[in-house]
């Protein structure tokens, strides 16, 4: 069989339904076996956008998500998808075209050294010179980048290697002897957590990210609800645990809530799980009293103490993890804990804005009460995020973010990656009018391929987040944050086929709301914002 | 503080360019890196000494871990390793003063491995204390070129890094 064949049974092996790609010169076999397959490729307009739809895809799938590029600058745009993934622990497989075997290193047109180059934002990567290791490496990609701590995994293949002939047979098993993430946890180490959840006072949970990794939010809901003990995410583990749960007290960190934050401060026993509370999330290791006892679940020993130091470690899969925790928890109340915790609870007050613009934590709330429940919302990076984040009653659904690479223009291409793992249910991104414009080029993604999305960009004219400290830090020198010149979104929107509107007051808020939660087909809301609408009032 | 981290890892091409790379981009302080096959051709043994503290050498032998290409991973301390590094000195020597640097050589335990009409060169395998006392020595002559190998070390007696285990 040809290996370019071989690659596509690969994917059919993993059973790959959709990929995202962009063809090239280098990749054109790969292509051409493709022809044949009921995979379905989604022609991206940009190779970093296959990334992020993949990204998408995989979040919402829980398997790895595959994009495609060709050799040279193909492969070069996809670093910062694959960066991005890395960043947050998303499953990724990456394939990529390249220069025949002969000519490597040669500096041959669209030749770039992409293992090399992906090196630092990779869980592994290979670079298939010898035809016959091809499916080996493709079984292993797969294993390698949805085990353990998720990531992203690069297959560099020369195109006269595509071309080649191979006895193709798919490896049932994987054995990779350096390779076998801990995933049981210790059982001394799990009676010890029980213990000291037992013991506190004012126990705390944090969630990140690694719980959706882990499919583990049934676990740490029922745990949070046999133990009574309350709950605070970071960014990235949003949607782990419902907005409308009374023990939710929301996400922590720099743009995080009050209450939030002030739990983490007053608890005395914090419980990470699949959350390495990075920068963002814990600033300061202070923040976190001396004599608070840090608990912390990972998958990725690494992480276990890298930012924060900890009391008792436990490294092992969150859901196994847990649900042995369920079997030797008991049942407690924390009465006084819950009630201090609520007594400093405070109504947010809805700001009044200017004429002729909406308040968008208002707009997005609103939102997220007549949206199904199931919906997915992709936010962006900056104010739109900060807002989204803490403003979006997520129930049911789930809320997806580059958290950890921040790469604005996120929001648009993983929302159709979101839409398209699941067509039944909603997917919405909210962006800025600054990511929008690093993105939009996706819409004709969207239309091209049928995928219903809904779009809500936050416009104020400006790189908000960026003018928000120039502000603050920089004594108002807005400098290189304006946006002027940016186009009439609604008529770009047109231009693409896409029904829009404006909203820039209470009444068009809710019409507009009515057609984000109804409209069929893609659609896309422009909510104008105060120009100097900040994010720091929580 | 110096740590001794060995490292065992599979024979694969671009392993230790990842190897590398995770000590230039996590900030890690490098003081010496030596590579060579083993008794198993498909496994690598790195022998890599480190500046920092005791939280840093447990993030390098996590970080390390974490690659895929890293079968094992081990800090030697200071009581359980034997360690060796070698040595080249190449010094233009006028024919007056052969017998000052084979006296060195004789003293220090090196060998002159290479002479010509204008040059000695002289070769150490010995402790880095031991390495850094002949460049010492050595440094009042006319010294040419120095080539050092990094540190590579073992563990005493009959503790061994293996993969049966």
């Amino acid at each position: 069989m040809r290996v370019s064949k071989a690659m596509v049974k690969c994917l059919e092996a993993e059973q790959v339904k959709v990929v995202f790609g962009y063809p090239g010169a280098a990749i054109c076999p790969f292509y051409d076996a493709l022809y044949e397959s009921d995979i379905r490729h989604i022609l991206v307009r940009h190779e970093a956008n296959a990334g992020h739809a993949a990204n998408g895809y995989a979040r919402i799938t829980g398997r790895p998500g595959v994009c495609i590029a060709t050799s040279g600058p193909g492969a070069t745009n996809l670093i910062t998808a694959i960066a991005t993934a890395y960043a947050d622990s998303i499953p990724l497989v990456v394939i990529t075209g390249q220069v025949n075997n002969d000519q490597i290193g040669s500096d041959a047109f669209q030749e770039a050294d992409i293992t090399g180059a992906s090196e630092p934002f990779v869980k592994h990567s290979y670079l298939i010179k010898d035809k016959d290791e091809l499916p080996k490496a493709f079984k292993e990609a797969f294993y390698i980048a949805g085990t353990g701590r998720p990531g992203p995994v690069l297959i560099d293949v020369p195109m006269d290697v595509q071309m080649q002939e191979i006895d193709f047979n798919y490896p049932k098993t994987v054995d990779i002897r350096s390779y076998k993430p801990t995933t049981k946890g210790n059982m001394l180490q799990i009676k010890r957590v029980i213990k000291a959840l037992n013991e506190a006072k004012k126990p705390l949970i944090c969630i990140g990210g690694g719980v959706f990794s882990s499919d583990a939010v049934n676990e740490i809901t029922e745990l949070s609800k046999v133990m009574q003990i309350p709950v605070v995410t970071t960014m990235m583990g949003i949607s782990a645990f419902s907005a409308d749960n009374e023990l939710f007290y929301g996400m922590i960190g720099m743009h995080g809530k009050r209450i939030a934050n002030k739990a983490v401060e007053l608890c005395d026993v914090i419980f990470l799980v699949g959350a390495r509370v990075g920068d963002r999330a814990i600033g300061n290791p202070d923040a976190v009293k001396k004599t608070t006892k840090v608990i912390h679940i990972d998958i990725d020993p690494a992480e276990i103490g890298k930012n924060l130091g900890v009391d008792i470690p436990l490294v092992g899969d969150a859901k196994l993890v847990l649900r042995k925790m369920l079997e030797l928890a008991n049942k407690k109340t924390h009465t006084d804990w819950l009630n201090e915790l609520n007594s400093l609870k405070s109504e947010e007050t809805v700001k009044p804005v200017k004429q002729g613009t909406v308040n968008p934590r208002k707009f997005i709330n609103d939102l997220s009460d007549k949206m199904p429940k199931n919906t997915t919302v992709v936010a962006d990076v900056g104010q739109n995020q900060i807002w989204s984040a803490t403003s979006y009653k997520i129930r049911d659904g789930r809320f997806l973010t580059s958290g950890g690479m921040g790469t604005m223009g996120y929001s648009v291409p993983a929302a159709i990656g979101a839409k398209l793992a699941d067509e039944n249910h909603p997917v919405i991104a909210i962006c800025g009018d600054g990511a929008f414009q690093m993105s939009f080029m996706e819409l004709a993604t969207a239309v091209q391929h049928n995928v219903d999305i809904k779009i809500v960009v936050m416009k104020n004219n400006f790189l908000g987040m960026v003018r928000e400290v120039q502000t603050n830090v920089y004594k108002n020198h807005l400098t290189a944050v304006s946006l002027d010149g940016s186009p009439d979104f609604i008529t770009l929107a047109k231009a693409y086929g896409i029904p829009a509107m404006r909203v820039d007051s209470e009444e068009t808020a809710q019409k507009a709301i009515d057609k984000l939660a109804s409209h069929k087909g893609c659609y896309l809301v422009e909510c104008v914002v105060d120009d100097f609408e900040s994010t720091l009032q929580l | 503080m110096k740590y001794t981290i060995s490292v065992l890892v599979e024979n694969h091409a671009g392993a230790l360019s990842r190897i590398s790379g995770l000590f230039s981009r996590r900030g890690f302080n490098i003081e010496s890196l030596a590579v060579g096959i083993t008794d198993d051709p498909a496994v690598s043994r790195v022998t890599i000494i480190v500046d920092g503290d005791e939280y840093i050498v447990e993030q390098v032998e996590k970080q390390l871990n974490k690659l895929i290409d890293v079968i094992k991973v081990k800090t030697l301390t200071k009581d359980e390793k034997l360690e060796r590094e070698l040595i080249l000195i190449k010094l233009r020597v006028p024919a007056e003063k052969r017998s000052e640097i084979m006296t060195i050589a004789d003293i220090t335990g090196a060998k002159v491995i290479d002479i010509s009409l204008t040059t000695m060169t002289i070769l150490l395998a010995d402790t880095y204390a031991h390495i850094c006392r002949l460049e010492e020595i050595t440094k009042p002559y006319d010294v040419l070129e120095v080539v050092r190998t990094g540190t590579i070390a073992i563990q005493k007696g009959q503790d061994v890094m293996s993969l049966k285990k």
